[in-house]
């Protein structure tokens, strides 16, 4: 199977061991993965913020570098759910491009939605081995996507030597938003807190987000605050748990 | 529609510093739309029932039109007067001449949140009309000169406490924090007005096209007092109001009542079909509706036409993380939570000073999740920042900033560069691969969390370094 990754302008900027985790994960499954590297942003900042001309030139970067792709694979939730909420409407008055519009939004997963849906991997055939306690946050756009908490908790679950400690609050947002993380900086730090909290009173060592967006917002609070609790990829715990990861930075 | 004077930065910043507040939203919010969800998910897959009362909602407000005609045709066959008002000033002239008209002096209104969108208690007062607030939470807000905080709890803000030292000092009953008490004192007091009353308004949470009937729903009884002792009632609706049949309305009671209180049933569901004699002997000698506009058909021809569709249960303030924080007033609107972030500016004619309220939302998406008839409010809310955008509106140096980034991000050699310079600039500035302060914009982010210092490496550059081996 050919999978193109979509790393996302953060993973790629700040997260590169998510995207090495993602690739490695990928073809120990089996796929065939390429790194198109014309590709930059989804454009969903801009589009979010209601700059949607800026938003265009951004995303039609996406239409180009992946027309070719057999699936696009992507570690970040909500750089998904711009594209298969928002492209439609974003392209629609652009009728040439509406086709590979609706061939992007077709093939376009999110990671642990591709492995569950589309790869249909059975983790409890793999021997995964992890040491440490893990927590959970699930993001409002893996939330968005359809995608059930449990599902990933199973991943994690899976891991043998893993203890999974379910964080209070877990659908609630973690107060990032894009813009809205420095348009309204008092609410959104009440969220983070908030969230910090929650994470940190499970007492893990690690907290799994599998998205660009919140892993931001939650690292950037926990390091200011001194909260224990580090951020890690569902990519970086698998890969790591089959031995993908040579150990460097390791739970 | 915006209260005058209303600073969000400061309303935001005082409901965030509020310990009260907080409390009062962090136990009532959570626990309120933990109960909403169970009691929905009793009728089944709660998106196979929400998406049929979304689908009726989308049909009716698609076919308002002939849908209010029809309820006109059929109220004023029971024996109705059918009054139009275009806007808030019309509706009040029409309200005051009708109780001028009858000779009413004293009126007992139950809740209505249109009644508050157009001010109505004012116009009243003014015309000399006594009048009182018989929901319980209104009636304290009136009691207390505030405003409702919330859609269907409107004193969700205040405490126990305050109402006791309220009703002592405003009603010389003795101290209580029992809401039992507090209750029946309320009772007692509001029992007189209701037999004094000749005056009854009301609002409408449905308008039934089929048999030209009125739809109210309450847990407290007012509603059934208010529209059947006084000898005249008034029915104020927004012209959205409106749906096509009894069938309709079995559906969406179900998810409305489920969404608002998180029960099977209000404890008082009044149809309402005409004046006293046509039906029964219950009822008002005189019956009135006031069919609103203010703005709503400017909805109705925007993209934004769903919104028209809400059937105000308030389940997206309560699930909403920003409301959760800020409460209603913040909103410094009528209407407050996502439904009123995406309602009121366009209500308001998209007046200055409404840029703010779609900002008021971290796109969590949490309120399109519990709304019963599935309203894409992230994706209104995303429309009107749009809006606000093309209009010119904001800070100029952050449009050119937004051009300028964009430029980058829109190609992968420029985007190399961007990388590059960032990883230069907030790598002399951090330490540890954090940045404890930035400057300008970006001070907000750090002024609560540290912002991370671009990967040494970033994946493209390992991608292309290790030729893709690795």
């Amino acid at each position: 199977m050919k999978v193109s990754l979509f790393t996302t302008c953060l993973t790629d900027t700040f997260l590169p061991r998510v995207a090495v985790a993602t690739v490695r994960l990928l073809r120990h499954l089996g796929c065939e993965v390429d790194f198109p590297v014309g590709q930059t942003c989804c454009g969903q900042m801009y589009f979010n913020s209601g700059y949607h001309q800026q938003a265009k030139r951004v995303g039609r970067t996406m239409l180009e570098v992946f027309s070719e792709s057999e699936y696009v694979v992507c570690p970040s939730a909500s750089c998904v759910a711009m594209i298969r909420d928002y492209y439609e409407e974003l392209f629609e008055n652009e009728s040439e491009l509406q086709g590979r519009v609706k061939e992007l939004i077709g093939k376009t997963f999110e990671l642990t939605e591709f492995l569950d849906g589309v790869l249909k991997v059975d983790f409890s055939q793999y021997r995964l081995e992890g040491i440490g306690r893990v927590t959970y946050h699930h993001g409002c756009h893996n939330r968005g996507l359809g995608q059930k908490a449990e599902q990933v908790i199973g991943l994690i679950q899976a891991i043998a030597g893993l203890e999974y400690l379910e964080p209070e609050k877990m659908d609630q947002c973690c107060g990032f938003g894009g813009a809205f993380a420095v348009k309204m900086e008092g609410i959104s730090a009440s969220l983070a807190s908030d969230k910090s909290r929650c994470l940190a009173a499970t007492g893990a060592d690690r907290v799994v987000i599998n998205e660009g967006g919140c892993w931001l917002q939650i690292a950037g609070y926990s390091h200011r605050e001194g909260v224990a609790v580090r951020p890690l990829h569902i990519a970086e715990l698998l890969a790591e748990s089959l031995g993908l990861m040579d150990g460097e930075d390791g739970l | 529609m915006i209260h005058p004077g209303h600073s969000f930065e400061q309303a935001i910043e005082e409901a965030l510093g509020d310990s009260s507040l907080q409390t009062s939203l962090n136990t009532h919010l959570v626990r309120r739309s933990q109960v909403a969800r169970e009691s929905l998910l009793e009728l089944g897959e709660p998106d196979r029932i929400s998406g049929l009362a979304q689908r009726i909602k989308q049909y009716s407000v698609r076919h308002l039109d002939e849908l209010l005609v029809r309820f006109c045709d059929r109220f004023e066959g029971l024996g109705g007067v059918v009054h139009w008002a275009a806007d808030g000033d019309e509706a009040k002239r029409i309200i005051v001449e009708i109780a001028v008209q009858h000779g009413c002096k004293r009126c007992v209104k139950s809740k209505s949140m249109v009644s508050e969108e157009i001010e109505l208690n004012g116009a009243l007062i003014a015309a000399g009309i006594e009048t009182v607030e018989t929901d319980l939470g209104e009636f304290i807000i009136q009691l207390s000169n505030d405003r409702p905080s919330h859609i269907v709890t409107p004193m969700i803000h205040k405490t126990r406490a305050e109402v006791g030292r309220l009703f002592q000092e405003k009603l010389g009953t003795h101290y209580t924090e029992d809401p039992e008490e507090l209750t029946q004192i309320a009772r007692r007091y509001l029992r007189e007005k209701f037999h004094q009353g000749d005056l009854g308004i009301t609002g409408v949470n449905f308008a039934v096209a089929e048999t030209g009937s009125l739809c109210l729903v309450t847990n407290e009884g007012n509603g059934r007092m208010v529209s059947s002792v006084p000898r005249v009632h008034i029915a104020l609706m927004g012209m959205e109001k409106v749906i096509g049949t009894m069938r309709d309305l079995g559906v969406l009671f179900k998810v409305f009542v489920r969404s608002a209180v998180g029960t099977r049933l209000t404890v008082y569901t009044t149809i309402i079909s005409g004046p006293r004699g046509q039906v029964g002997v219950d009822g008002p000698e005189h019956l009135h509706v006031v069919i609103l506009n203010n703005r709503r058909s400017d909805v109705l021809a925007s993209r934004h036409l769903d919104l028209l569709g809400c059937l105000r249960c308030g389940a997206c303030l309560n699930v909403c993380p920003v409301y959760r924080k800020i409460g209603g007033h913040a909103y410094g609107s009528v209407y407050s939570g996502p439904i009123g972030a995406a309602e009121t500016p366009l209500l308001a004619g998209m007046a200055s000073g409404m840029e703010t309220l779609p900002e008021l939302c971290s796109l969590c998406g949490a309120c399109l999740e519990s709304c019963p008839v599935k309203i894409d409010l992230p994706r209104d809310l995303i429309g009107l920042r749009n809006v606000f955008v093309e209009e010119g509106r904001g800070p100029v140096w952050m449009r050119w900033a937004v051009g300028f980034s964009a430029w980058f991000l829109s190609g992968p050699r420029r985007f190399r560069l961007a990388q590059g310079v960032g990883r230069f600039v907030l790598g002399r500035m951090g330490q540890g691969g954090w940045v404890r302060r930035l400057r300008f914009y970006g001070s907000r982010w750090t002024a609560s969390r540290d912002f991370p210092v671009p990967a040494r490496e970033s994946f493209r550059e390992l991608w292309k370094a290790s030729e893709g081996e690795l």
